[in-house]
């Protein structure tokens, strides 16, 4: 036992000592949630509209005020036919266009008026997501202003009302938070253990230590058990930034998050320790975590990108990744606030993993010793 | 009666169809410096490997300090010390870390790594460099201090391969000294090296081509053997064939 806190002294005073290494261990945790807080979001301010106005009447005015009103959607000027929304579009400077056809007073009084959105296709989510909040706009518009003979007749109009639970306001950093935490501890255990294990191999400080009599094992558990310290305090310190800078909310059990975590961590240094046996220098296994593990859990952990609209191939890789789970489990346990018997089934499929690459690496890190 | 700190008989290494190793046997007595040398991928590294349990042979027997190299690999590392040719110690941490961290894995008690690392201070005049971190000390002071920390744990027999690489002769005449002082204290010394010069100050040599042992004696004796007037001449008389 002595042997072993003898080496894990020796782990944290590299780690220390390492200005830069320390730099991204506690600064990237805290840049990255900033990073995707401002940068990933689907919210908008000010986006700019035209209208075309072609009924000119008091009730068109009255839509083209409410729909402006809020402040999130900005009245960029009137036109006067199609062929200047299209030039309007062109300059980039307008996202959405309103267009109102003649005779809405009438229409609206018989409860068949119509007006059509034209948004930016260009930009896929802005555009839904403007569109998505115009039609609400309307909806709403129209309860008010109908006369109430049309909503009460036979045949009133049919209202759509949409409510998002749990995200009420869509705020992206929502969404992003968990996926950080995602990204976070598997860059710390996987990258930075795998690194450290590589590095000795370079230096041939490897073999003095396979000389000594300290046990592989040990070794391997001491070489971890600073990144697993480091790999919580980020945890802890990217929930903390989530909540106080772009007020993420953890309506569940923090518990329950640890515990979830502990199981993710360790999926994340097994991986790590199997990419160091495979790994002969720093920059092997860098490119290795990289491409392995970096890219996957950014890309098909439903991080950013929504697996369910992906191919069939790609899901079913997503679906193998530890990521995966784990931010389900976290949106889980964070956003619907829901406990134990709720997640179990995905904590299961990740504690698995867990144990396959924990059972994996302890194989292939002996047989490397032969 | 000195008993063998090392033996080897037909020990053998093979690497898929390569022999890396082939049938070598040796001894090598007690309180010995034997030199073991050969020219670059002879197999020295490998037969080095085997006998500090960081290989498993292939076939043959051997045994280091009295235990067996394939049941006892443990026991082994226990009884030996080690240094590589990258002199390795971690550039990052200071002359006193890199020796507590070592006293540390070979389990010595607290009390014990305190008096040691004072007493090698001393004897290596490195005191006034204690709190500096190993990488910034020059190459020659590198090698000192790795042998002793080899050392540190009073091993029966320590190996050392190619301890002397890339450095002035002063400075290698300073560590052989190191080495005869350890000799004179009992400890074997299994050695690797280039240097033909180094080959001289050996007890007795053997010299490795393409695997197998073609000479094994005193460096006075294969001098005359060979009819060679120094060690140079008799490697190269031997490594040409």
């Amino acid at each position: 036992m002595k042997k072993f806190w003898a080496f894990v002294k020796k782990e944290f005073r590299h780690i220390l000592r390492d200005k830069r290494t320390l730099l991204i261990l506690l600064g990237m945790p805290v840049a990255q949630v900033i990073i995707f807080g401002y940068a990933i979001t689907n919210e908008f301010k000010n986006a700019d509209i035209i209208v075309l106005d072609q009924a000119k009447d008091d009730l068109s005015f009255k839509l083209t005020q409410k729909l402006t009103a809020s402040g999130h959607l900005r009245l960029n000027g009137t036109v006067q036919n199609y062929a200047d929304i299209h030039r309007q579009f062109q300059t980039g400077k307008v996202k959405m266009a309103v267009v109102i056809p003649p005779g809405f007073d009438q229409e609206m009084k018989r409860g068949t008026a119509q007006v059509q959105l034209i948004a930016d296709g260009s930009e896929p989510n802005y555009a839904s997501t403007l569109v998505a909040y115009a039609s609400q706009m309307i909806a709403t518009f129209q309860m008010e202003q109908a006369p109430a003979s049309i909503l009460q007749s036979s045949n009133p109009p049919i209202l759509v009302q949409t409510q998002m639970l749990y995200n009420p306001q869509l705020v992206s950093a929502y969404l992003f938070v968990p996926g950080v935490m995602a990204l976070i501890l598997m860059l710390i255990s996987a990258m930075m253990t795998s690194l450290t294990i590589a590095r000795e191999k370079e230096l041939g400080t490897m073999e003095l230590l396979l000389v000594s009599p300290l046990h592989p094992l040990l070794m391997v558990v001491g070489k971890v058990v600073p990144y697993v310290l480091i790999a919580f305090m980020d945890g802890v310190l990217v929930l903390a930034v989530g909540n106080l800078v772009f007020d993420v909310p953890i309506r569940g059990s923090m518990a329950l998050l640890l515990i979830m975590s502990v199981l993710y961590v360790l999926a994340a240094l097994s991986l790590g320790v199997l990419i160091s046996t495979k790994a002969k220098s720093q920059q092997q296994a860098m490119m290795m975590s990289l491409m392995a593990l970096m890219l996957p859990t950014v890309l098909l952990s439903d991080f950013i990108f929504p697996l369910k609209s992906m191919p069939v191939p790609l899901q079913v890789i997503g679906n193998a990744i530890p990521a995966k789970w784990f931010i389900a489990i976290l949106k889980d346990v964070m956003l619907k606030g829901v406990g134990w018997h709720f997640i179990w089934q995905k904590a299961a499929v990740l504690g698995g993993m867990s144990l396959f690459f924990l059972l994996l690496a302890m194989k292939n890190f002996k047989t490397r010793l032969a | 009666m000195k008993m063998e700190a090392i033996k080897a008989n037909n020990l053998t290494k093979k690497f898929g169809a390569f022999t890396a190793v082939d049938t070598i046997s040796f001894e090598v007595r007690e309180g010995e410096v034997f030199g073991f040398l050969g020219a670059n991928g002879a197999g020295k590294t490998t037969a080095m490997k085997m006998l500090t349990g960081l290989l498993s042979p292939t076939s043959g027997e051997g045994s280091v300090a009295g235990f067996d190299v394939y049941k006892e690999a443990e026991k082994i590392k226990r009884n030996i010390g080690y240094m590589s040719q990258k002199f390795a110690l971690y550039d990052d941490l200071t002359v006193r870390e890199n020796v507590r961290f070592f006293g540390g894995i070979y389990g010595l008690r607290r009390r014990e790594v305190l008096d040691k690392t004072e007493r090698l201070l001393e004897e290596l005049e490195l005191q006034s460099v204690e709190k500096q971190q190993v990488g910034s000390l020059p190459l020659g002071w590198k090698q000192r201090l790795a042998f002793s920390v080899a050392l540190l744990h009073d091993p029966r027999i320590v190996f050392l391969d190619e301890p002397t690489g890339g450095v002035d002769p002063i400075t290698r005449r300073q560590f052989w000294e190191m080495i005869y002082k350890a000799a004179a204290q009992g400890v074997t010394v299994f050695v690797t090296t280039h240097y033909m010069d180094e080959a001289e100050y050996c007890d007795r040599v053997s010299i490795m081509v393409n695997g197998k042992i073609e000479a094994l004696d005193t460096p006075g004796a294969l001098k005359q053997q060979f009819g060679a007037g120094s060690m140079d001449e008799v490697f190269l008389k031997l490594a040409r064939g």
